[in-house]
């Protein structure tokens, strides 16, 4: 019964899906619709997690906008989402880095991977 | 009213036109035979009954295999009535998922998730005990005082305690129905329906 799932999941995920994980910089350009209009807003954060699997998937990215932390939860296939750039990749330890939540100034900063 | 017998296959989210999250439930609705026709000079009352779900010859009576017979069908796993159907229907006619449309709200019944004998604390939402101090070490998800001293004497019928959680028929009602699949008679059903996945439904609109 799960194969029956996955393919009705088949039919609205992307396969075009930059590759990204917790650390990494991403830029997502988020289609808004305002009355007939239609327009792409970027949210740039760092992604603190991924979560789920297949049709389900999210992301949470973080940014400190105006000196407060807001955090995004975007459906990774969500037929909203324009494009995912990567702007950096981060090195961190772990897949949920919930601890950059507590931080802020120059401890809130994540140290490039190297190639 | 109308309705089908049908099977949850599972949940999922699909995104909607507006590439919002729905959170749906994938059912297989039909196609359900009518088995037989009860009307109300033969039988006191007018019913429909429908039968879903494939089941092997050789585990069927030989009364059933001859009631299914009459309706011109194979032997079927599930067999349920429904009184007060809107259309008209004739033996062995045979009722698909687009009974439903895009937008209809049904009524789902069928057996929830067993959870065993449970206590209070997870059966009826009591908080438990307070806290760890005062002399307490074994009392944490105990229900507490189940009433008053020598009047009443007795503790009143229904008082909420342990027992028996799940494993009974619930009725979920007003679901939306996001999404009809005639081809594989698949209906998406907006939010959560009762029991583990495989499990039969009744659905009713």
């Amino acid at each position: 019964m799960q194969d029956i799932i996955k393919e009705i999941q088949k039919e609205f995920i992307k396969n075009d899906i930059p590759e990204f994980k917790a650390g990494d910089t991403v830029t997502v350009h988020y289609k808004i619709r305002e009355g007939n209009k239609e327009r792409v807003q970027p949210f740039q954060g760092v992604v603190i997690q991924r979560k789920g699997t297949g049709g389900t998937e999210t992301f949470t990215v973080r940014k400190i906008s105006d000196g407060v932390g807001v955090e995004r939860i975007f459906p990774v296939h969500s037929p909203n989402i324009d494009k995912i750039q990567v702007n950096k990749r981060g090195r961190v330890r772990r897949a949920r880095i919930y601890y950059l939540r507590e931080l802020k100034g120059k401890k809130s900063r994540i140290a490039e991977k190297k190639k | 009213m109308s309705g089908l017998l049908a099977k949850k296959i599972g949940m999922t989210t699909i995104f909607d036109a507006e590439g919002k999250v729905i959170p749906c439930t994938i059912i297989e609705a039909g196609p359900c035979v009518v088995t037989q026709v009860k009307t109300k000079e033969k039988d006191g009352y007018a019913a429909i009954q429908l039968a879903f779900g494939e089941k092997k010859e050789k585990h069927t009576t030989k009364a059933l295999k001859n009631h299914f017979a009459k309706a011109n069908t194979t032997p079927k796993r599930k067999v349920a009535e429904f009184r007060y159907f809107e259309q008209e229907y004739k033996q062995g006619d045979i009722i698909s998922a687009d009974l439903f449309a895009e937008g209809d709200f049904v009524d789902v019944t069928g057996t929830s998730i067993g959870k065993g004998f449970q206590g209070v604390v997870k059966r009826h939402n009591f908080s438990g005990v307070g806290g760890q101090t005062h002399g307490q070490h074994n009392r944490l998800r105990a229900p507490g005082s189940m009433g008053a001293s020598s009047f009443p004497s007795r503790v009143f019928k229904g008082m909420r305690m342990a027992g028996q959680m799940g494993n009974v028929n619930v009725k979920v009602q007003n679901l939306e129905v996001v999404k009809v699949d005639t081809a594989t008679n698949r209906i998406f059903l907006k939010g959560a329906v009762p029991g583990h996945e495989g499990n039969f439904l009744k659905l009713e609109k």
